[in-house]
């Protein structure tokens, strides 16, 4: 062998040092540079698709304020269509968590597909932000370190409307929902609020999801003559339902009352069939905040729509992520600490500002609206920082 | 429940058991005449009703738009006939079960392709937009009223074609024996092509004419299909009278069962079961009369 081919030791001991030296950097070094990976299982299709598309807006948008990063890290967005189809929801869950590994799972709509969604996270321990599915057990009888909701429980907007109704003097009251969790829920929180303040709901009518064969039901009602009929419908059912409302000719005869989920969203599709009927949500049209102000602004320019509760609820999603990245620098290994800001954080939401209850739900004021024009104008406040009682959760 | 409600209800019931006859029996002629179980029914449903929202956006007119949608319709049916169902008539009913449920998820895919899967409302025609006050809190939309007219229209007019036709007559005659029909020099494979694409029509109309009081969404045409199948079953097969009695009794018993309540010792049957009424009322049926309440006999 020449001398220029020589084995020399010394060079190799060097490159060696540099090369441990390089392997032995803390892993996080890697996960700090690497995207972190936000799975969105949404309704893109079906009856909620709407929705599924304002929650995503508004989550992207507050991405996009908080400038496209959060934690100081890129973000890998992975989608899942869940079609609002409770049946499929674990697999759909799994789809994310464990095929994708995802850092966080944002959804969904549908209180159904959400049960199915709290049960994969528990077991997984996998961050789950919740921008509306309103079931009452993920923040309840299943709450977990883990999981966390901005939007409400189907109790917390219904529960107001009884006092209001009560205090106007309407004393028997003929509820209509579809029988699903999301309607059976709110239903069960406008009757504690109208019989704790003196009301009595006579009848209790349901339809199966996602029927909207009303003609018997209002018969019913009509026969019934109740002082007012409190509802809940969202999306197309609820269009459905106020149409064959004034169709039926009960608008003006009987009060229609109703969480604010029947009016929302679907003005646009409603001539002024919808004039006049009053609903409680977290959300209205003219709230006059700066920051409802600002965001209804970017929200229009940047999606060319006008933004709903449900674009508030997935801005408020990428507010709280933001927040609970920004006090763990991105790390999302430290977990405890990341729980611990998103528990105390404070939202400055366009609804208002609001903070989040021990059972990781929003403590916030809910609006009495009423439809003027294409808009749900805010009248007043039924109810301030109204927090849902849930009931069986074990955290704090 | 007063008198006057108990009429109303009686006749939303009836309204909705006419709608379902309408569609029904489209499938119970392609099954009773053509021997075809038919799974796509429903989908053809389906079709009418996003051709009535399209177009009746196109046209500006919801008239325009089912006269359009019928030959449409037709031409469907006459195509479908020609290329994929004439070759089953002598295969086994589970061929054609196979072939109609792969109809279903190609009309489903194209469904989401063409018109996206949004859910769709059609507007009521000016014409029918009034409201009838039948009690001083309540009115009856003319729109259904106007909806069951057309439906006993139609019925009359399948019962005089099938039944006071030389159309008709040969019909009946080659569900009974078609190689006998053939060889009496009758163009059976002609007659077959018609009424099945009378069936598609049948359905696709009712779909379009059922859009403004339903909505439009995928999957419609499933929801209405499970209930066809148990309006033929109650009614039993290829009997378009049967149909009709089955379509009245069942929109009768999901009204009533809608709106009653009903306890057993402390249990809530109803309005809480009312969503399984017309699957009990079929099990009734069929346990008391298994070929349906008009069908042949072995």
């Amino acid at each position: 062998m020449s001398k220029n081919q020589a084995f020399d030791r010394r060079a190799f001991l060097k490159t060696a040092a540099a090369v441990a030296g390089v392997a032995s950097l803390p892993n996080f070094a890697f996960a700090q540079g690497a995207k972190i990976r936000i799975g969105m299982m949404l309704p893109y299709t079906g009856t909620y698709a709407q929705l599924g598309v304002a929650i995503t807006n508004g989550f992207k948008l507050a991405v996009a304020e908080s400038g496209g990063k959060l934690g100081g890290r890129e973000i890998e967005y992975f989608t899942v269509d869940d079609e609002s189809d409770p049946s499929k929801a674990t697999d759909n869950a799994n789809k994310l968590v464990t095929r994708d590994k995802v850092d966080v799972l944002i959804g969904t709509v549908h209180s159904g597909v959400e049960m199915g969604i709290v049960k994969v996270v528990r077991e997984s321990g996998t961050l789950h932000i919740n921008p509306n599915a309103g079931a009452g057990a993920a923040t309840g009888a299943l709450c977990a370190p883990n999981i966390f909701r901005t939007s409400f429980t189907n109790w917390q907007p219904a529960y107001p409307m009884g006092k209001v109704l009560a205090d106007r003097g309407i004393k028997k009251v003929v509820t209509l929902t579809w029988k699903y969790g999301a309607g059976e829920e709110a239903i069960e929180g406008f009757k504690e609020g109208f019989t704790k303040a003196g009301g009595t709901v006579v009848k209790e009518l349901y339809l199966p999801f996602p029927s909207v064969e009303f003609q018997p039901l209002l018969t019913e009602i009509a026969s019934i003559k109740p002082d007012a009929v409190f509802v809940f419908f969202a999306g197309g059912g609820g269009i459905k339902l106020i149409k064959d409302w004034k169709a039926a000719g009960l608008k003006g005869k009987i009060g229609l009352f109703g969480s604010g989920f029947l009016t929302d969203g679907i003005l646009e599709a409603l001539g002024d069939e919808a004039e006049g009927i009053e609903t409680t949500l977290h959300y209205g049209d003219g709230i006059e905040t700066p920051k409802n102000k600002t965001f209804r602004l970017n929200y229009a320019k940047t999606y060319k729509l006008q933004p709903d509760v449900y674009a508030v609820q997935g801005y408020d999603a990428g507010l709280l992520l933001a927040a609970g990245l920004k006090a763990v620098k991105g790390d999302m290994s430290k977990k405890k600490e990341l729980y611990a800001a998103m528990e105390n954080v404070k939202i400055d939401s366009p609804r208002g500002a609001w903070t989040m209850s021990k059972a990781h739900n929003p403590i916030q004021d809910i609006y009495l609206r009423k439809v003027v024009g294409k808009e749900n104008k805010v009248t007043g406040v039924a109810h301030k920082a109204l927090s849902d009682p849930a009931r069986g959760c074990k955290m704090g | 429940m007063d008198a006057n409600t108990f009429l109303i209800q009686v006749l939303n019931g009836i309204q909705y058991g006419l709608l379902l006859f309408l569609v029904a029996s489209g499938l119970t002629l392609i099954l009773g005449i053509m021997g075809i179980i038919n799974l796509a029914h429903g989908t053809f449903y389906m079709v009418g009703a996003y051709l009535a929202f399209s177009l009746s956006q196109y046209f500006g007119s919801l008239w325009l738009a089912m006269a359009g949608g019928v030959v449409i319709a037709v031409a469907i049916g006459l195509a479908l006939e020609w290329l994929l169902i004439s070759r089953l008539y002598h295969r086994d009913h589970l061929y054609q079960v196979l072939l109609t449920y792969g109809l279903i998820l190609i009309f489903e895919e194209l469904r989401s392709v063409v018109f996206g899967d949004d859910v769709h409302g059609v507007a009521v025609p000016e014409a029918l937009r009034a409201s009838i006050p039948l009690t001083e809190t309540l009115s009856y939309p003319v729109y259904r009223l106007w909806m069951s007219a057309v439906c006993l229209a139609l019925a009359a007019g399948m019962y005089l074609l099938i039944q006071k036709t030389r159309l008709g007559m040969t019909i009946r005659a080659g569900s009974a024996n078609r190689e006998m029909v053939q060889s009496l020099g009758i163009n059976i494979n002609l007659l077959y092509r018609l009424v099945f694409a009378l069936g598609v029509a049948l359905a696709a109309f009712a779909g379009m004419i059922a859009a403004p009081v339903a909505s439009v969404f995928p999957g419609m045409g499933n929801q209405v299909l499970i209930v066809c199948f148990v309006v033929v079953v109650i009614g039993g097969i290829g009997s378009v009278k049967g149909a009709m009695l089955a379509a009245i009794l069942i929109g009768l018993v999901d009204t009533f069962g809608s709106v009653l309540t009903f306890r057993i010792g402390g249990v809530q049957l109803l309005p809480e079961l009312s969503g399984m009424m017309i699957y009990l009322l079929m099990a009734a049926v069929l346990l008391a009369r298994p070929e349906g309440l008009f069908g042949r006999r072995g």
